[in-house]
C-alpha cells in the first residue's frame, strides 16, 4: 500500500519526527510491539528520536537497557521468538559490529536452522553514515555487511516520506529487520502523510526519471544524487535515479529496466567503495543487462580508509554532487 | 599434563530419596528423565561413530541430573535457552526420539527438517529456544524469552542452561546483568564440568565456583552436587518459586562432569584429562546413585529400573529405525525455504 492522497500528504514534519510518530502510532496499534535500548527510555534517545515514548507508555513498554549490545538485540531475539514484537535499537550503526553474533547468527538463522519453526517478529533501528564529525566509530554505513547474511532484511530510507513507511513495513513483517537512520538527515524536512501506511520491503523507487544515465544512490546520497543531477541537467545532461530503498530483499528488476534504458549506470553509497554494496549491484547488472551497457558500471564511494574526524577531510571522504556528476561525465564520455 | 580435578563432595544440600518429602511420581519422573537422556546419548554416539550421524556431536552423559532436575521444577509452558549441548535439555523438556533421531540425521523428518542438526536442534512447541553453536549465545536468548514473560505478567519462567567456559564470554555478563536490572523471572543453570571444550577451567578462570559470579550481578548464587538429582532438583524448585514470585533471577551452579570429550565419543590422546579422574567421577554416576537411592527407598527395584531402561532402549531402536527411513530433504524444494517468513 502507499500513500493516500490527503490533506495531510502535505504536512511537512523532519526525518526525525518521522520515526518518533511511526513509533508512537505503531504502538498505539499493537500491545505486542515494545522498543528497548541504551538510553531510549527516560532521555528520549541520544537524537532524541524516542522523545515521548517512556512518558507515554511507561517503562514497561519503553525499556532503558544496560549498554550492552549483544544482550539488547538478545532480548529482542526471545521475546520475538515468544511472540512478541520488539523495536530494539543500538543508537549508532557500527555499534551493530558488537552485536553482530545476535543478529547474523543468531535472529537471521533462527528460522532455518528451527525447520521454519520460529518467527521473529524484530526490528533493529540504528543510525548510519557519515557528516557529524563523529569520526571513526560512529559514522559508517555497514550495509555491505548485513546484506551478506540470508535471514535478514535492511532498509535505509532517504527522505521522511519513506521512512515513516518503510519502518512500519519493517515493524509488522514478521523477519528480523534492521532500519538504519542516517544520522546527518535527522533534521531534514518533508511531506509525510500523517496516518500509518506501508512501503513495501524490496520495491525501490525511481526517484527521477531521465534518459542517458542510471545513478543508483543509497539513503542519503540520494539527495547529493539529485544535486548532481540538477547540475548536470544545466549540460544536458538527464539523469535517472533510482533508490532501492530495501536493501536486503533488493529490487534488481527496477533497477535493471532503468539500465537497459539508458544504458549507463553510476552507483552511489557513503560506505567504502572496497566491498561495498555497488559491487553486488555492478554485478547483477551485468549479469542482467549486460547486451545494453556502453560503458562500465561506475562505483562512487568513499576512499579506503576509516572515517575521518577533522570537517576537512571528511567533507572529501563523503561522496558530494561534484564527485558524483564527475562519475556520470565518466561513463558518458566512454 | 592431565590436570586432576575431584569429583564434587556431596554437597550440603544433598537429601536422600527416602527422607525426601519428593512425591514418589516426582521421583520417578527425574528417573525417567535422565535415562532416558542416557540412553539416548550413548545412541547418538554409536551411531555418529558408525557414520550414520553426520556432522558433529556434543553428548550430555554424566551431566543427566543437571538437565532432569532443572527441568522437572519447570511447566511445560517454562522455556528454556540452551547450548552446543543440548540434546539432554531438550529430552529433560519433553523432546522425542524419533524427531530427534531424524534431526540427527540430517532427515525431513526431524524437529528442523534437517536444517538444523545436533547443534540447533530445537522445539518452540516445548519452549525450548533452541541447542547453540556459540557459546554464551542462548543466555542473551534466554533474557528475551523471561523479558516476554515479564511484559505479559504471565507467571512463567525461562532458564538458561550454560556451562562454566560461557561464563568468560560477554554475551553471558551482558544477559545476566540485563535479566538483574529488569528483575526478569529467570534461572541461571550452570553446568560446570570442569573443561571449557579441552580446557580445564582452573587453566582459564581465577575463580573456584561460577556461583561466585552472581553476586556481580545482586543475584542468590548457590552451588549442588551437579551429580545429585534431587540436590539439583530442590535447588531448581527454589529458584523457580523465586523467579515466580516475582523476586528476580537466581543462579544455581551444579558441579558435574561429560564423560565424553567436548565433541564425539572417542578422545584425541588423553592429553587434557586423566583415567583416573575420569573413572572417579563415573563412581559417582548420577544415575547409578540414583537407582541405588530409589532401591533403598524402596520406590523403585533393581528389576523395575531395568524394566525401565529395556522400555526406553526399545523405543529408541523403534526411533532409529524410522529416522533411517525417513527422507532426506530435497535440495530442489527445501534449500531456500524458511530463511524467511512469508506475508501472509
Amino acid at each position: 500500500m502507499t500513500a493516500t492522497e490527503t490533506a495531510t500528504d502535505q504536512r511537512i514534519i523532519t526525518y526525525n519526527q518521522a520515526f518518533n510518530e511511526t513509533l508512537f502510532q505503531l504502538m498505539a496499534e499493537d500491545e505486542d510491539i515494545f522498543v528497548a535500548g541504551e538510553d531510549v527510555g527516560r532521555y528520549g534517545g541520544v537524537f532524541q528520536s524516542f522523545a515521548g515514548l517512556n512518558a507515554e507508555y511507561g517503562d514497561r513498554r519503553v525499556v532503558d537497557t544496560p549498554i550492552a549490545e549483544q544482550a539488547i538485540v538478545g532480548l529482542g531475539i526471545g521475546a520475538a521468538a515468544m511472540g512478541l514484537r520488539p523495536v530494539v535499537d543500538l543508537m549508532f550503526m557500527d555499534f551493530v559490529m558488537v552485536a553482530m553474533d545476535q543478529i547474523a547468527n543468531q535472529a537471521a538463522k533462527m528460522k532455518y536452522m528451527f525447520g521454519g519453526k520460529a518467527e521473529l517478529p524484530l526490528t533493529i533501528t540504528t543510525t548510519g553514515g557519515a557528516g557529524l564529525g563523529a569520526a571513526a566509530q560512529h559514522s559508517q554505513s555497514l550495509e555491505a555487511w548485513l546484506i551478506h547474511v540470508p535471514g535478514l532484511k535492511l532498509v535505509f530510507p532517504s527522505s521522511p516520506h519513506d521512512l515513516k513507511g518503510l519502518l512500519t513495513s519493517c515493524v509488522r513483517d514478521n523477519n528480523p529487520t534492521i532500519v538504519t537512520l542516517h544520522k546527518a538527515m535527522l533534521g531534514t524536512s518533508g511531506h509525510v502523510p500523517e496516518e500509518l501506511y506501508e512501503i513495501p520491503l524490496g520495491k525501490a523507487s525511481v526517484v527521477q526519471e531521465g534518459d542517458d544515465v542510471t545513478i543508483v544512490a543509497i539513503g542519503r546520497m540520494v539527495s547529493v544524487a539529485q544535486a548532481a543531477a540538477k547540475t548536470l541537467a544545466e549540460e544536458g545532461i538527464s539523469v535517472e535515479i533510482v533508490d532501492p530503498r530495501c536493501l536486503l530483499p533488493f529490487d534488481t528488476d527496477t533497477v535493471v529496466e532503468s539500465a537497459k534504458k539508458t544504458n549507463r549506470v553510476v552507483i552511489v553509497h557513503e560506505a567504502v567503495r572496497n566491498g561495498g554494496i555497488g559491487g553486488e549491484i555492478a554485478a547483477q547488472i551485468q549479469e542482467f543487462a549486460f547486451d545494453y551497457l556502453d560503458a562500465p558500471v561506475a562505483r562512487v564511494g568513499a576512499p579506503f580508509s576509516p572515517v575521518p574526524f577533522s570537517p576537512a577531510l571528511e567533507s572529501e571522504y563523503v561522496p558530494n554532487p561534484g564527485s558524483i556528476a564527475d562519475a556520470v561525465r565518466g561513463v558518458l564520455n566512454r | 599434563m592431565a590436570t586432576k580435578k575431584q569429583p564434587a563432595k556431596a554437597a550440603k544440600q544433598t537429601k536422600s530419596a527416602s527422607s525426601s518429602k519428593i512425591p514418589k511420581e516426582v521421583l520417578l519422573d527425574l528417573h525417567r528423565r535422565m535415562v532416558r537422556i542416557r540412553l539416548l546419548e550413548e545412541a547418538a554416539g554409536r551411531l555418529a561413530t558408525e557414520a550414520r550421524i553426520p556432522g558433529f556431536i556434543h553428548l550430555y552423559v554424566g551431566e543427566e541430573a543437571v538437565a532432569a532436575g532443572g527441568c522437572a521444577a519447570l511447566t511445560n509452558e517454562d522455556q528454556i535457552s540452551s547450548t552446543h549441548r543440548g540434546h539432554g535439555h531438550l529430552v529433560a523438556k519433553g523432546g522425542q526420539f524419533k524427531p530427534m533421531m531424524a534431526e540427527f540425521m540430517g532427515r525431513a523428518t526431524g524437529y528442523c527438517k534437517g536444517k538444523g542438526g545436533s547443534m540447533h536442534i530445537s522445539d518452540l512447541d516445548l519452549n525450548m529456544l533452541g541447542a547453540n553453536g556459540i557459546v554464551g549465545a542462548g543466555v542473551p536468548i534466554g533474557v528475551g524469552a523471561a523479558f516476554s514473560n515479564f511484559y505479559r505478567d504471565n507467571g512463567l519462567v525461562t532458564m538458561a542452561f550454560f556451562g562454566d567456559g560461557s561464563t568468560n564470554i560477554g554475551a553471558f555478563h551482558e544477559g545476566t546483568n540485563m535479566a538483574c536490572a529488569l528483575g526478569l523471572p529467570m534461572v541461571f543453570m550452570c553446568e560446570n564440568n570442569e573443561y571449557a571444550e579441552y580446557t580445564a577451567r582452573d587453566r582459564v578462570m581465577n575463580i573456584t565456583d561460577v556461583a561466585d559470579r552472581a553476586v556481580a550481578y545482586g543475584m542468590p548464587g548457590v552451588v549442588v552436587d551437579g551429580m545429585d538429582v534431587i540436590a539439583v532438583y530442590e535447588a531448581a524448585q527454589a529458584a523457580v518459586a523465586r523467579a515466580r514470585a516475582g523476586e528476580g533471577p537466581s543462579m544455581i551452579e551444579c558441579k558435574t562432569y561429560r564423560y565424553y570429550d567436548h565433541a564425539g565419543v572417542s578422545g584425541i590422546g588423553k592429553n587434557y584429562r586423566s583415567d583416573e579422574e575420569v573413572a572417579a567421577w563415573k563412581a559417582r554416576d548420577p544415575i547409578e546413585m540414583f537407582e541405588a537411592q530409589l532401591s533403598k527407598a524402596r520406590v523403585l527395584s533393581k528389576a523395575a529400573a531395568k524394566k525401565i531402561h529395556d522400555e526406553i532402549n526399545a523405543e529408541l531402536d523403534e526411533a532409529i529405525e524410522w529416522a533411517e527411513a525417513s527422507p532426506f530433504p530435497d535440495p530442489a524444494t527445501d534449500m531456500l525455504t524458511d530463511v524467511y517468513t512469508e506475508a501472509s
